[in-house]
């Protein structure tokens, strides 16, 4: 029966949370403005995917980084690739009207198919290169090199590995109903866990999802790639 | 669901409630009922492709519709796709015995590199249930795959389906190939998938991009018809 439900697009109300009261699943269905002391107009603003919120941060304080802000998107996102360019678009006209000029988005295309490169182009702000963050997180290079060899994978970052249940299972309405397993997994034949960081209860995280999903569990230990050298390069431009 | 849903008897229904019926329960992935649905029209003397089209067809339109306008997602979609499976599991035999229009013959295939294939198959069926031929050579495919069917399978049009931003230009190589053979020309050629768009589908000069399903049989059945005209 169809009940009239309607979308509701929460990309736009934006909550306020600082790094110590961050939750996954604010990062995974909120837009989140994660302040950075000093308090003062921040010089250089990121605006992000909410699955990379942690990692950013542990970047910024790994090397020190200064005047530098952080906003997210919601990950759920990530399923609706087509809302992701105007969406950076708004957070960009935002940030600009504020008075803060440098301005980078770290998004990879994530399926926009080349729609928010154009949104970064016009609006003149840099974009993080690469198709998906999966691949920045292991390196272009080296990711595109396995494309063969890893065709049956799904791949897990920490924050993936950790919103397992919300983004995949859910998302994929394998809770209500999990005989649909087949006909999404059918053709994969195992899990890569591109591990940020060296957690063992992450490990055991993801290790479980590839059991539920049926697939061979792979870590690898990739650290943060190339958005390492994409945050510590917006911090000196 | 609630209650009041459980006591509809859909052998009470009139042909026109029990077609409404039968688009709800695709709508919400009901397969059994769809089933049940096929059969009782079909001992009333429905022709298949009349069952085919107007139940299963019109209500999968409207599914597509919604996910189009982000009311359904992949889940829901997926589930009214086995629903309408289902039925033309049915329907498929009889339809063969029976002659329903012939429309024309499509190869599709989700490119090399890539294994997404929900779109891929909705499409597939979509066309089937249009009355074109369908032959699915599934996921990963090179340039290779899609030559030897089309040739083997004296194929009418083209299919190839990408959703990751990686594989589309692949999609260019396919055609770039069958211009080096000079065959281009033979074949009409529909590309789609999510990340796509129009102006993609011209620059590697396919004949045309297709958002979803319903756009590409109306697309198909065009060019069908223009094919027709110009022999
Ligand atoms: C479901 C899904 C999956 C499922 C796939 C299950 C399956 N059996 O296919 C799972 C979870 C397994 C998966 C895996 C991956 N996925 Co995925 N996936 C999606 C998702 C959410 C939906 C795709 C879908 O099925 N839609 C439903 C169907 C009905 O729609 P559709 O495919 O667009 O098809 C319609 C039209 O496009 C058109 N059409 C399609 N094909 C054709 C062909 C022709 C000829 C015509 C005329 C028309 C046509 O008609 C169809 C019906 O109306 C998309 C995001 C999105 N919203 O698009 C990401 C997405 C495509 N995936 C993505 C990625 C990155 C991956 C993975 C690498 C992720 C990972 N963690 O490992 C792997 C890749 C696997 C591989 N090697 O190929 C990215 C791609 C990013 C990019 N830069 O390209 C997306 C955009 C998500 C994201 N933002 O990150 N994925």
């Amino acid at each position: 029966m169809r009940r009239g439900k309607t979308r509701r697009d929460r990309t736009v109300e934006s909550i306020s949370l600082p790094p110590e009261s961050l939750t996954d699943e604010a990062l995974s269905l909120r837009s989140v403005v994660i302040p950075t002391s000093p308090k003062s107009l921040p010089r250089t603003l990121l605006i992000a995917c909410g699955a990379l919120a942690r990692e950013i941060l542990a970047i910024i304080e790994i090397n020190d980084l200064t005047g530098m802000a952080l906003e997210c998107l919601p990950a759920t996102l990530h399923n609706h690739p087509e809302r992701i360019p105007e969406a950076v678009r708004a957070k960009v006209q935002a940030a600009r009207s504020r008075g803060i000029q440098d301005v980078h988005v770290v998004y990879a295309d994530c399926g926009t198919g080349g729609l928010l490169d154009q949104v970064c182009e016009e609006e003149g702000v840099t974009r993080i290169a690469g198709p998906h963050c999966y691949a920045f997180f292991d390196g272009l290079d080296a990711f595109a090199s396995r494309s063969e060899e890893e065709i049956g994978a799904l791949f897990l970052t920490d924050f993936f590995a950790r919103q397992f249940d919300t983004l995949l299972w859910k998302g994929l309405g394998l809770d209500r109903h999990p005989e649909l397993l087949e006909m999404y997994f059918g053709n994969y034949d195992r899990v890569v866990h591109l591990a940020q960081t060296d957690d063992p209860v992450l490990d055991a995280k993801a290790r479980a999802a590839a059991d539920r999903l049926g697939l061979r569990y792979v870590r690898r230990k990739t650290g943060y790639g190339e958005l390492n050298d994409f945050v510590t390069r917006a911090a000196s431009s | 669901m609630s209650d009041e849903e459980d006591d509809i008897v859909l052998s009470e229904l009139s042909n026109e409630e029990l077609v409404q019926q039968m688009h709800d329960d695709l709508y919400d992935g009901l397969k059994d009922e769809i089933l049940e649905g096929v059969d009782i029209l079909l001992g009333r003397g429905w022709e298949p492709y009349k069952v085919l089209t107007e139940a299963l067809v019109e209500g999968m339109r409207i599914v597509g519709i919604d996910f189009r306008d982000g009311i359904l997602f992949v889940p829901e979609v997926l589930l009214a796709a086995n629903a309408m499976k289902g039925g033309m599991g049915i329907l498929k035999p009889l339809l063969a015995e029976t002659g329903a229009p012939k429309q024309g013959k499509m190869v599709i295939g989700t490119v090399k590199g890539d294994i997404h294939d929900i779109g891929k198959n909705l499409v597939s069926m979509m066309m089937e249930g249009a009355g074109f031929e369908v032959v699915d050579l599934g996921i990963n495919n090179p340039v290779e795959n899609y030559l030897e069917a089309l040739d083997k399978e004296d194929a009418d049009i083209l299919g190839m389906s990408a959703l990751l931003t990686t594989t589309m230009p692949y999609m260019k190589v396919v055609i770039d190939e069958m211009k080096a053979k000079g065959i281009r020309e033979n074949y009409v050629v529909l590309v789609g998938g999510a990340p796509l768009n129009e102006e993609f589908g011209k620059a590697i000069g396919a004949d045309a991009y297709c958002r979803d399903a319903a756009v590409a049989v109306e697309t198909a059945k065009e060019y069908m018809a223009q094919r027709l005209h110009n022999q």
